[in-house]
């Protein structure tokens, strides 16, 4: 019978299973970070059990770490916490990639550029974004700190099968047009529970044309819909993303590994248990301008009208999400003015997001009433973005450039927005007080931030941009 | 875990759609390294004004609802991050029982392990509970083994859960501990993988 990804992923995995009761998955690779983990390290001692397989993990630290200067941490619970998961993993013998170690970086950046995340593996980590990993055809899903301590101790996970969701983007993608857009458009045309008890594959041809670092994109964003998870079959794209780099095999393994990976991709005829389709065509520069990641709309749109919704709830819905917004009803989209632009997070910070925006910036100024920060998303996205000289042309713009970490995209370092104020930001959520206590977000792509950075206000970054001429 | 069975208690009606993890916990209250001590920052930037004072409209400051140990809120509730703060934080302020109609799943999973009982209700039943919650305090008795919520006028509902769960509340069993019962699995499924490479 023709099979999804997802149906093989789940069948290989399975340790132990019985009617009426959720399968036994065994997961393949453990991600940490500081803020979920101590409390699951700390169950482990208190009930003297140890971690079954350090091997299948891997640590950094990146929520709180600061990004201007690394050997001072300002907050002493913020230092706490980065000294105990250090000491946690010492203690448990878990890899780790410390706050001055040369591969630290966002812990969903990381993975892929260390090799650890590969086609067919299960990977769980305690943050929701963990759908990231999804681009590999990869079962990467995000868990609570209590299923932290139960994969350390077992490394496996109860797990009730979820529905299947196809999301097809049919044709090419516009001018203009990033996978940031592509991802913000799906959620705001289905909703942010769309997703709801299913994993997502991501199909059709512009998918297919997608880099791994645009799948990473979209499969990051699988949560703000709702789903458990994200995922795109593997193909050419993914095994030359991976061929050379650590923790893949070489030379004849790799070819064979390469070939059961792209076995794993969804057969031919295989159904879903729900099918979306969207046309590229349909898909604009987009942002948004409420509360969720659902409230957004084409930059050439306006902040929608309590009277274009039929259902009260949704009405309340506006009206509660323009009230934080400071946002009339009706008002054009791009002449929302921003004080903040921030380019960054597991969404946007890796290095074709910073070549990408880098390009909008080039031989422009930030406009003066624009602060604009630039967090590369590791330390290997840093260090190769400046052996290019991408630093130079942020800096010289008048953006600060940054080390790495989550930084703004949930400001639990010192990186905030200011009560009041606006940024464009690359991240995920646009929550209220995500990026800090009464702060306002619009999420945008790299390319829309950066055009932002300079006007001051959102605007459309086509004008920016030189539309390629049609070969003949 | 404690163990969840019967629970008798005015509800608290948050009528609110999409409530994420980052209202119900703050990340600025992230930085504990303990499961205990969330409840007094649970809503905090909802239940306090900017200069810290108690906001009055918020209805977690309504003394009527106040020792409620059930929640009541609109679809998708918990949605966004993983963060298992958010149902420590119910916890630790005094809330047993949540009643939606629809969690988003990390959520739903992270209220099952700390003995929390997410309940879905339909969307309609939903609404009439907010509503009479909002008018009066209103008080409803939950029973799992039943699997049903009756109110203090009679009416009754009754709700789904997966068994496993149930059995998981019910006893407050320490899921690890049932998990390493399957060692012989977990150890035969890792053999087979070795084999295979």
């Amino acid at each position: 019978m023709a099979k999804t990804i997802i149906e093989k992923i789940w069948e290989q995995h399975i340790v132990f299973e019985e009617p009426g009761k959720p399968d036994l998955l065994y997961i393949d690779l453990h991600l940490l970070h500081e803020v979920t983990s101590p409390q699951a390290f700390e169950g482990l001692r208190l009930n003297g059990r140890k971690v079954r397989r350090p091997d299948l993990c891997f640590a950094t630290m990146d929520h709180n770490v600061p990004t201007r200067n690394r050997s001072v941490i300002k907050d002493p619970i913020s230092r706490k916490q980065i000294k105990t998961l250090q000491e946690n993993c010492d203690e448990f013998g878990v890899p780790l990639a410390g706050i001055n170690h040369p591969d630290q970086g966002i812990v969903h950046v990381i993975g892929p550029e260390l090799g650890l995340t590969q086609p067919g593996k299960t990977i769980v980590c305690g943050d929701s974004h963990t759908s990231t990993h999804g681009a590999f055809g990869a079962l990467a899903f995000g868990i609570g700190t209590s299923e932290v301590e139960h994969v350390l101790s077992t490394q496996t996970l109860w797990q009730s099968k979820p529905k299947t969701m196809e999301i097809r983007i049919d044709g090419e993608l516009g001018f203009g047009v990033s996978a940031k857009d592509v991802i913000l458009a799906v959620i705001s045309k289905f909703g942010v529970d769309m997703g709801t008890g299913h994993i997502i594959e991501y199909t059709g041809e512009a998918i297919r044309n997608l880099s791994m670092e645009e799948r990473m994109t979209i499969c990051n964003m699988s949560i703000e819909a709702g789903a458990r998870a994200g995922l795109v079959s593997p193909d050419e794209t993914t095994v030359e993303y991976l061929r050379g780099r650590r923790n893949v095999p070489e030379g004849e393994a790799f070819e064979k590994e390469a070939g059961r990976w792209l076995a794993l991709a969804t057969d031919e005829g295989a159904s879903y248990d729900v099918s979306h389709t969207i046309h590229a065509d349909d898909i604009s520069p987009f942002v948004t301008w409420g509360t969720n990641p659902s409230m957004g709309s084409g930059i050439a749109e306006s902040v929608p009208k309590a009277a274009d919704y039929d259902k009260q709830e949704d009405k309340d819905a506006l009206r509660q999400a323009l009230a934080y917004m400071q946002l009339e009803e009706g008002a054009p989209l791009s002449s929302i003015a921003i004080q903040h632009v921030f380019i960054g997070s597991c969404t946007n910070a890796r290095l074709s997001d910073l070549r990408a925006a880098s390009e909008i910036v080039k031989g422009r100024t930030v406009h003066p009433s624009v602060t604009a920060i630039v967090v590369p998303g590791s330390e290997t996205v840093k260090r190769a973005a400046e052996a290019e000289g991408l630093d130079q042309v942020f800096l010289q713009a008048g953006f600060e450039w940054r080390e790495t970490g989550c930084s703004m995209c949930l400001a639990m370092n010192e990186d905030a927005v200011p009560a009041g104020e606006r940024c464009a930001s690359t991240s995920n959520r646009n929550f209220e007080g995500r990026q800090g206590a009464g702060s306002m977000t619009h999420l945008v792509s790299p390319v829309m931030a950066a055009a932002a950075a300079i006007e001051g206000h959102l605007t459309d970054v086509r004008n920016y941009m030189k539309e390629p001429v049609p070969s003949a | 875990m404690k163990p969840i069975n019967e629970i008798s208690s005015v509800l608290t009606p948050l009528d609110r759609k999409n409530v994420d993890t980052d209202q119900i916990i703050s990340k600025e209250f992230l930085k504990r390294i303990e499961r205990t001590g969330f409840g007094e920052f649970l809503f905090y930037h909802w239940r306090f004004n900017a200069d810290g004072t108690p906001n009055k409209d918020f209805v977690l400051n309504d003394p009527r609802f106040q020792h409620s140990e059930i929640l009541v809120a609109q679809e998708n509730f918990g949605c966004g991050s993983s963060r298992e703060h958010a149902p420590w934080a119910i916890l630790d302020y005094g809330f047993r029982v949540v009643i939606a109609p629809s969690y988003a799943d990390i959520f739903y999973n992270n209220c099952v392990k700390n003995g929390i009982l997410p309940i879905r209700l339909e969307e309609a039943e939903v609404a009439v509970l907010l509503e009479k919650g909002k008018q009066s305090p209103y008080r409803l008795d939950v029973d799992l083994k039943n699997q049903t919520v009756t109110a203090e006028d009679g009416v009754s509902y009754s709700f789904d859960i997966d068994p496993y769960w149930k059995e998981m509340l019910l006893n407050g069993w320490d899921e690890i501990a049932l998990t390493i019962q399957y060692d012989s699995y977990i150890q035969a499924y890792e053999e087979k993988m070795q084999q295979a490479q």
